[in-house]
């Protein structure tokens, strides 16, 4: 009996997962955009929008990539806090006009010596750069960064893929 | 290359992860990469890899901004058929 786990490895079901996920958030976010006529729509609201559909591309792909891998659950989980984050924002300036501190503190990570070194051995500085890219790269040591990125990049690639044919159909 | 010897041999004890593993994954890596992988050589120098991957990285970051854009401008105009076909094939 296969291990129903070791699906998510398998680029064809990561394929199909993120496309029917991110259809279905497409579809939920034409519902909910305004009914405007294309002409009146004002560019902060197509900025919004584009901001919506392009978050819903990267959740549905984390999901669609599964939570065993960190980048993915890194990603689902800055997403869940940043617009957590929003809505707190939003209320409290609702709310009242008192100054308060913003809830979300950009957390600077001390770099351990022994990183700097293997990053010295290996990749020069470069792995610092990864690690920005790379969700929740910051919290890994090389090897693991090396082998998330690998998998970032494969499930990227689906994404864009998909993306690509459906915005090709869209446009038919 | 002693020092580069005894220090690999520090850090396998200490974290387990050997130079022929760290090679393993940034050779994976360079496959996946099609700037290195067309060139046809076999060597990379591991900064290297990882500074094509930090570029491919982020090439594919702009590509799906400008999709979600494109997309986001298709979902305004586009009919409601187109739509409903695909809620059908969702369903």
């Amino acid at each position: 009996m296969k291990n129903p786990q070791r699906s998510p490895t398998n680029p064809g079901s990561v394929r199909s997962r993120f496309t029917q996920v991110f259809l279905q958030s497409l579809l939920r976010i034409r519902k909910h955009s305004p009914a405007s006529s294309s002409s009146s729509s004002s560019l902060g609201e197509f900025l919004k929008r584009c901001h919506r559909v392009k978050v819903a591309a990267y959740v549905s792909m984390a999901r669609a990539a599964g939570t065993r891998r960190a980048w993915s659950r890194a990603m689902l989980w800055r997403v869940r806090h940043d617009a957590h984050r929003h809505r707190l924002l939003q209320g409290r300036c609702s709310r009242s006009s008192s100054r308060e501190r913003s809830p979300g503190k950009k957390k600077r990570r001390t770099k351990k010596k022994k990183k700097r070194r293997d990053d010295q051995e290996h990749g020069f500085g470069n792995a610092e750069k990864l690690q920005k890219l790379v969700p929740g790269g910051e919290a890994m040591d090389f090897s693991c960064l090396l082998d998330e990125t690998a998998h970032y990049i494969k499930c990227l690639v689906t994404q864009v893929k998909v993306m690509r044919s459906i915005a090709d159909f869209y446009s038919l | 290359m002693s020092s580069r010897r005894s220090r690999s041999r520090q850090s396998e004890a200490v974290s387990g992860i050997s130079d022929d593993q760290i090679a393993d994954l940034v050779s994976k890596l360079q496959r996946l990469i099609p700037e290195i992988r067309n060139r046809r050589s076999d060597k990379a120098s591991a900064s290297k890899v990882l500074q094509e991957t930090c570029n491919y990285i982020r090439s594919l970051h702009r590509e799906v901004d400008d999709l979600s854009e494109r997309l986001s401008q298709l979902l305004a105009d586009s009919d409601s058929e187109q739509a409903a076909i695909i809620r059908s094939l969702l369903m």
